[in-house]
């Protein structure tokens, strides 16, 4: 891509294949409104494919979201976003994407924190981001799949989630 | 949280909105908050439940009430689940 080094983020002891994802409660934003819910809730209705992903209207946030409305993978699973980014800038992001997902809101960053796919932002002073990072979680709460970025920039490998929806 | 019958539509910092919020938590109501935006035209699922724009607006399926007005609804909500209602 570059003809030199991108830039490795620290090492991280992220939430990982096997374990059970922890839960927590953020408001959900859809086109529509925004309400509280649980992680534990969605999973109790359906698997759900968890993407962590940098501030809404970061370069990489655009590029992942519009990756995943064109793999249509809201047909295998519930897709659920997480930033840090408001409820109404994440209305305002699906909209712009035509995406047909709903997103978390963390602005304090806990639960980025909680799962290990924090990012603290050179240049931004007190603005804890997320990383990209893919969760796979089942009905039981257990992670079947998980990617996190580990460089500056970093995308999923889109097919390797493909395959784990696949396995569900 | 996620069993409660009533549903409030409510815009952030709403005078009429905390009107409610205020009768719900002081009659020991569990509800469920679904902000919306401030924009008319960003309300179209307020419409739709209750056939108008207006917040605060809820949906009780206990008693199937859907109603807009915080007047109405402290109203309503008092005479449901207050002293002596049902």
């Amino acid at each position: 891509m570059v003809d030199f080094e991108v830039v490795d983020l620290p090492e991280t002891d992220h939430v990982a294949a096997g374990e059970t994802a922890p839960d927590f409660t953020r408001p959900l934003v859809n086109e529509e409104f925004w309400e509280d819910r649980s992680l534990s809730e969605l999973t109790d209705e359906e698997p759900v494919l968890l993407i962590a992903y940098p501030m809404d209207g970061a370069f990489q946030a655009t590029y992942v979201w519009n990756e995943v409305r064109d793999r249509g993978w809201a047909d295998e699973a519930q897709v659920v976003g997480l930033s840090i980014s408001s409820p109404y800038e994440h209305k305002t992001f699906l909209a712009e994407r035509e995406v047909d997902a709903r997103l978390f809101s963390d602005p304090a960053a806990d639960v980025i924190v909680e799962y290990g796919v924090e990012n603290d932002l050179d240049g931004m002073t007190g603005i804890v981001d997320a990383r990209p990072a893919v969760f796979l979680i089942d009905g039981d709460r257990e992670v079947q799949y998980a990617w996190v970025a580990e460089t500056q920039p970093d995308f999923p490998d889109y097919d390797a989630v493909a395959d784990a929806l696949d396995e569900l | 949280m996620a069993d409660s019958d009533i549903t409030l539509y409510r815009l952030q910092a709403c005078p009429y909105c905390e009107r409610v919020v205020r009768t719900l938590d002081a009659l020991g109501l569990d509800y469920h908050s679904r902000f919306i935006e401030p924009m008319h035209s960003e309300r179209n699922v307020v419409k739709r439940v209750s056939g108008k724009r207006s917040v605060p607006a809820i949906v009780d399926e206990r008693t199937g009430v859907t109603m807009s007005e915080s007047a109405n609804i402290v109203e309503y909500l008092e005479a449901t689940y207050g002293e002596g209602g049902a």
